[in-house]
């Protein structure tokens, strides 16, 4: 037995620092390119989610493939969710707390104590979220591993629905070229051309101001308070015309100064679009296309059968490839081997949404990353990153097992709890259809919006 | 890396209240007295274009920032002391506007990378600020201003080091008020002296503002 332990260990092992490494690397290099790390802190925290996360996955594969055996699976899958649990729900909240603490001048002193604080209230709204789902028989007690997880799942969930169904939605709409507008060189030159123009009616008015003062300068009006009592009533008369017209010189610069903003984000809209046109010519351009088509079929369908699931209540009892297995054995009157195929076929699908889901939030999160963050949030954008991501992985790992096959979901039956699988199916299913019903008809409107204004000009 | 708030100091002689992120590109005016103190001082206009968005954008972003670098006559590179990823960056920058000719996307090198000849034979003055001095600590001020004379080196410009937000940085007759108006005075003879031999008056010229990094463009 001690053998066996050695084994899984190193291995366990290895394979953790493996991931740590990859989560390191992916921040280095590509969360914090522009960005100085000065705290070492945020970026242990984030490779450390990103390892455990990680190793949940690596599990699953092992379950599937039968490698080591199962109790020392069972202890590895235990020990991996009670650390991420603590990393979740205790490390990273107070690093966030800490960080947001330190940011605020005030504050500063007593960061630690504030950062508890934070991390209380974080705890509280925490604990509540539960309240309202239906997602727990009352045997269990209260510091529980079910109690935490099946919190965390809720919130993860909720992500991932919203992510998908916005995914699935924006995917078609990106690939496809049939919406995209007719952009010509013509259009882009008239575009820009118009924008010099208004920047250079800026220019002119500012130089007037910058004159006025000047010379109001020059003869001593505008910056020295006016002391004697002369002085003051030469103020009034004097340079009130002059202030006057300033302000209104003022106002116009304010408006041309937006105007040229609207122009700039125009104009760079144009570029995209003309790209894409150019993009959508070549080889690839056609192959993602054609990939179009076929994402906004699977996009319907999963659209379709969302409304279905919650409409008529229903809750799918087996999994794609047992399915599959069944429609090609009882049908097709192929016979062959189920156990050695259904094994190979639900290894493959399920490496596939591992590596696809795990592909997609990481590029979603860089994207995120680098809209919204500056120097001074950027560490608390990270650790938030960090936790929705953490969060992610373990509802994925939740959802996961509807794919695949009785046998091997037990194992995360027996880890897990007994948490209402069917509830989490069903809440999955509410939000994704929300959600891409919503980004469906947001990006209806914006395209209706962007050719109407191309056309005012 | 404040750029905003350097054009506004540089223009208003004030600070800025409000900094806000810049969109595409905003301009200011400077009246400058060209040669001051000489027989031969002449007043000038000077735009200052300060065009944002960061280096890592989309390649759409950066052919309409390519429609502001034509008929450059100056070039003031701005980085943020505190943040030394944005120095690096600044090779990319200036190549991106120098090169405006090529498309963006075919020419940008990687930092470090760059060609020492490029800069020897470019015609148009240079000059580096760095932002947020007051922000570094006393202790670390010595390392970080030797790098950035090297930087500076590496550009064949003069280089300043200021806080935006303090306008004593740049008092008349203190060093970086010399070297601003020195910096003026060249592009001004650049523009007008080295072509015909005369003066021009009261006609501006233009010089961009680049550099920095952190933000991307929001799309409203």
């Amino acid at each position: 037995a001690s053998f066996f332990l050695n084994n899984t260990f190193r291995l366990a092992f290895f394979l953790q620092v493996l991931f740590f490494g990859f989560g390191w690397l992916f921040f280095m290099r590509k969360l914090f390119k522009d960005y100085e790390v000065r705290q070492y802190v945020v970026q242990v925290v984030f490779s450390v989610t990103f390892a455990f996360s990680c190793t949940m996955f690596e599990l699953i594969i092992f379950e599937i493939l039968g490698v080591l055996n199962s109790s020392s699976r069972y202890f590895h899958w235990k020990l991996n969710l009670c650390v991420i649990l603590l990393v979740l729900v205790f490390m990273v909240p107070f690093y966030i707390g800490y960080f947001i603490v330190s940011n605020i001048r005030l504050l500063h002193r007593q960061r630690l104590l504030f950062a508890c604080v934070v991390w209380l209230t974080f705890m509280y709204f925490f604990w509540k979220l539960g309240d309202p789902f239906p997602i727990l028989s009352p045997k269990h007690g209260i510091l529980s591993i079910e109690q935490l997880i099946s919190r965390v799942g809720v919130i993860g969930v909720t992500l991932m629905a919203l992510l998908s169904g916005f995914g699935a939605v924006n995917c078609p709409y990106t690939y496809m070229s049939y919406f995209l507008r007719n952009v010509t060189d013509a259009d882009i030159l008239a575009l820009e051309r118009r924008l010099l123009q208004t920047i250079d009616m800026i220019i002119s008015k500012k130089k007037r101001m910058a004159m006025a003062h000047r010379t109001m300068f020059q003869r001593g009006e505008v910056h020295n308070k006016p002391t004697s009592f002369w002085g003051m009533i030469k103020s009034v008369t004097t340079s009130a015309p002059g202030s006057e017209n300033l302000s209104l010189i003022q106002q116009e610069v304010d408006a041309l100064e937006e105007l040229s903003r609207q122009l700039f984000l125009e104009t760079a809209d144009l570029h995209a679009t003309k790209e894409r046109i150019e993009y959508s010519k070549t080889f690839q351009g056609k192959y993602f296309n054609f990939l179009g088509y076929f994402f906004s079929i699977y996009c319907v369908w999963k659209i379709f059968m969302a409304t279905i699931n919650i409409v008529f209540d229903r809750v799918g009892k087996t999994d794609p490839v047992t399915r599959g297995i069944e429609i090609t054995v009882n049908y097709l009157g192929i016979q062959f081997d189920v156990k050695f195929w259904s094994q190979h076929i639900s290894f493959i699908l399920v490496g596939i949404i591992i590596v696809t889901s795990i592909r997609g939030l990481l590029i979603t999160l860089t994207k995120f990353f680098y809209a919204i963050s500056s120097s001074k949030s950027s560490n608390v954008i990270v650790l938030l990153l960090a936790q929705i991501m953490g969060m992610y992985f373990v509802s994925s790992v939740l959802l996961i097992r509807m794919s695949m096959p009785l046998e091997y979901r037990t194992i995360i039956t027996e880890v897990l709890g007994e948490l209402q699988f069917n509830f989490y199916h069903r809440w999955f299913d509410v939000i994704f259809l929300v959600s891409a019903l919503s980004s469906i008809l947001f990006l209806y409107l914006a395209h209706k919006q962007a050719p109407e204004k191309h056309m005012a000009l | 890396v404040g750029k905003s708030s350097l054009v506004h100091l540089l223009c208003q002689n004030q600070v800025l209240g409000n900094p806000s992120w810049t969109v595409g590109c905003s301009v200011d005016v400077r009246i400058h007295d060209y040669k001051e103190g000489t027989p031969e001082e002449k007043t000038y206009y000077i735009e200052l274009w300060d065009v944002g968005g960061s280096v890592g954008s989309a390649s759409s972003v950066k052919s309409t920032r390519a429609v502001f670098y034509n008929s450059v006559n100056g070039i003031i590179l701005v980085h943020d002391l505190t943040n030394k990823k944005s120095s690096q960056n600044l090779y990319r920058w200036s190549l991106e506007a120098l090169n405006r000719d090529v498309a963006p996307t075919g020419v940008l090198v990687t930092n470090g990378d760059y060609d020492r000849e490029q800069f020897a034979d470019n015609q148009i003055p240079l000059l580096v600020i760095g932002t947020k001095l007051d922000q570094i600590p006393e202790t670390k001020r010595n390392e970080v201003l030797t790098r950035t004379a090297f930087l500076a080196e590496d550009f064949n410009a003069e280089e300043i080091n200021l806080d935006c937000t303090n306008p004593r940085y740049l008092a008349a007759g203190s060093s970086n008020a010399v070297k601003l108006s020195r910096f003026f005075d060249k592009v001004i003879e650049k523009r007008y002296l080295s072509r015909d031999g005369n003066q021009i008056p009261g006609f501006p010229d233009r010089k961009r503002f680049g550099g920095g990094t952190l933000k991307s463009l929001h799309y409203d």
